[in-house]
């Protein structure tokens, strides 16, 4: 990765957090479109929650879980790049690189 | 739109665990081809972004808030198949922490805001640059477009899949047209979000835009990726 994409993925993380630590108290705390239409429609009360965790979570949780999110997704996308590189190795062929083309 | 544990009865949730499963696995195939080293921050990027917006709900009408979905956004940022995956990160971090969106309901949340919204979006996205000029600006637009278009269609296929295998026995005539009606307005919301983002990256680092492939020079691609290389990256060799 060169450095100044490095930067990019640096600062889009900061602004993530940013939303979320500053601007996700002032959202909109009303019922989101599924759950206005359940209400309506009269099958709200079928939601039935398996898990036990603070519904959208708290101040602190938010930027926690934008973290966590951008871990999870560094070990997947990580691993799927490793895998991919060793299968490359092992069958003697070399790592493809992506066509510019769209 | 996040579905809750107990909306969908067990066999419409393990059927759409099963397409889930392979809509995953086929998009693990593909992002395996198109992941380079610099792509795999960019990814983490994207699922971190779509989860702190996917907080931000926004008042569509009265007594109803509306959020980002993101797939169109994610798609358009590093292609469908990664953006799937991006978005399947963001639901497994909110059902398992968050309890947004339930754990049996998993599979219906990939099917309704990973897989649809991505696809859709990817696809009404090229419909979109294909009857645009080549700029940046199209590019914004068609983003827009994509973010509005990938929303009521999820929408409608939820109500599809309540009437197939919902809980709760209700009209489907009036569950789609109350989903489709209130996510048309979620899906303005959804545009202006989308379109905001997209131009910001297509302003910064068009490079990094899959979207937006096309519109860079290849010499600026190739010094890219010789940046790459001389950066200490191994095992990116470019012919």
């Amino acid at each position: 990765m060169t450095r100044t994409a490095g930067i990019f993925v640096l600062a889009g993380l900061l602004v993530g957090l940013g939303l979320a630590l500053l601007v996700s108290p002032l959202a909109s705390s009303a019922p989101d479109g599924l759950e206005k239409v359940a209400e309506e429609e009269g099958f709200a009360e079928a939601a039935d929650p398996q898990l036990d965790a603070p519904r959208a979570g708290t101040a602190v949780a938010r930027p926690v879980g934008v973290l966590v999110t951008f871990g999870v997704g560094l070990a997947l996308f990580g691993t799927v790049r490793v895998v991919r590189a060793r299968a490359a190795a092992s069958s003697g062929s070399p790592v493809a690189t992506p066509p510019a083309s769209p | 739109m996040h579905v809750p544990d107990g909306f969908f009865n067990a066999a419409t949730s393990v059927g759409a665990g099963m397409v889930s499963a392979g809509a995953i696995a086929a998009s693990l195939r593909k992002a395996a081809s198109e992941l380079s080293d610099r792509l795999v921050p960019l990814a983490g990027l994207v699922g971190a972004f779509v989860f702190a917006l996917q907080m931000l709900n926004f008042p569509v009408a009265s007594g109803t808030s509306g959020h980002l979905i993101g797939g169109a956004l994610a798609a358009v940022l590093v292609g469908p198949w990664i953006g799937c995956l991006c978005l399947a990160v963001v639901l497994l971090v909110q059902a398992l922490l968050f309890a947004d969106g339930g754990i049996t309901a998993y599979g219906i949340n990939v099917v309704l805001i990973a897989v649809v919204p991505s696809f859709v979006g990817w696809g009404a996205f090229r419909t979109a640059r294909a009857l645009l000029p080549a700029s940046r600006a199209a590019v914004v637009t068609a983003s827009g477009v994509a973010a509005f278009v990938s929303v009521p269609v999820a929408a409608a296929l939820f109500a599809v899949l309540f009437a197939v295998g919902g809980s709760v026995d209700v009209g489907f005539g009036s569950v789609l047209a109350a989903m489709v009606g209130v996510h048309l307005l979620v899906g303005i919301g959804e545009a202006l979000i989308t379109g905001a983002v997209v131009s910001a990256v297509v302003a910064t680092r068009p490079d990094l835009v899959r979207g937006a492939r096309d519109l860079v020079p290849a010499p600026a691609l190739r010094a890219r990726a010789a940046g790459d290389v001389a950066g200490g990256v191994a095992g990116e060799v470019r012919a």
